[in-house]
């Protein structure tokens, strides 16, 4: 009986901690954050179709097949996979209320996002070095828009979890700590999703 | 009490999707997968006409992996996804279409 009622009680406090007082009974928030995530979908897929539109106007020398290096950039992808591993590792702790978990999953997600800059980063800097530039032709252009682009993404998502992984430290969490992380992770996810795209587009379908 | 604990558990591991063991195991699966598409990559001329759709089939099952059990949206409300699915399709749509009338299809 006792067991019951304890369960209940966790059970209640379970479901006021979810229950969100919206008019649709969900968070608002979350909302929010899918419905930017689709809209980012309209900015990455023009990128990506003007890309595909110009992969094949480039000089004689210098196209993808010439200055790719797929074992380099599958590496750099699985970086960015395992990252969205420790993010997700991040919100189930989160949920499990163990801040310690949080905060460190959070810093080694940080950290992969930070090997993947850093690739991108030696990846720019070896196709300009064999004379890549970004006005050398169409397809330089719109790949290295395309890729900086990315690259953007996943750097203010490395100084977002920085942030977040500092707030909780001090515990300035404003609302619900656990939702807070979710958010984080789903925007996470989200650059990994579009780097799935690109690796394949881009740098697997050859020109 | 430790039933209510139990219980607790069960329904955070449902709401909130899989269990820490269960994304480990997506994330290796999410890895074979890449080293497939790697594989691919280069064996192209074997392939042949498979190459293009078995690497877009794979990238395929790679993104939904993803986006339904890392981003939760398998396990969360149907909004969330015809928030982000209606996006997607106008965006597919929408470059399809830009694409289509550049005559890339034809190429």
């Amino acid at each position: 009986m006792a067991d019951t009622a304890v369960h209940d009680d966790t059970h209640a406090a379970h479901d006021d901690h979810a229950a969100h007082h919206t008019s649709t009974g969900l968070s608002n928030n979350k909302l929010a954050m899918w419905m930017f995530l689709g809209s980012e979908c309209l900015l990455f897929g023009g990128l990506i179709s003007t890309y595909m539109l110009y992969r094949g106007r480039h000089s004689a020398n210098l196209g993808p097949d010439q200055v790719w290096d797929i074992p380099f950039t599958s590496a750099s992808s699985f970086v960015l996979l395992m990252s969205s591993l420790t993010m997700v590792l991040a919100v189930s702790s989160a949920h499990r209320k163990d801040d310690r978990n949080t905060k460190v999953w959070l810093s080694v997600t940080a950290l992969l996002g930070a090997l993947f800059v850093a690739g991108q980063v030696y990846e720019f800097t070896t196709f300009y070095r064999e004379g890549l530039g970004f006005t050398t032709s169409l397809f330089s252009s719109s790949f290295y828009t395309l890729t900086g682009f990315h690259g953007v993404h996943v750097t203010v998502g490395i100084i977002m979890l920085m942030s977040l992984s500092g707030m909780i430290s001090r515990n300035k969490v404003p609302g619900d700590k656990a939702e807070t992380v979710e958010l984080f992770g789903l925007y996470w996810h989200f650059v990994d999703v579009v780097w799935i795209l690109i690796f394949t587009l881009v740098y697997l379908i050859p020109a | 009490m430790s039933s209510a604990t139990d219980t607790h558990s069960e329904h955070d591991t449902e709401s909130h999707g899989l269990s820490d063991l269960g994304y480990i195991k997506i994330a290796i699966f999410l890895a074979v997968i890449t080293a497939v598409e790697v594989v691919f990559s280069y064996t192209q001329e074997q392939l042949g006409a498979a190459f293009l759709p078995g690497l877009l089939i794979l990238m395929g099952v790679k993104f939904f992996m993803v986006l339904l059990y890392f981003m939760h949206l398998k396990f969360d409300s149907k909004l969330f996804s015809l928030m982000f699915y209606i996006g997607m399709g106008l965006a597919v749509g929408c470059y399809a279409v830009f694409l289509a009338t550049m005559h890339f299809f034809h190429s």
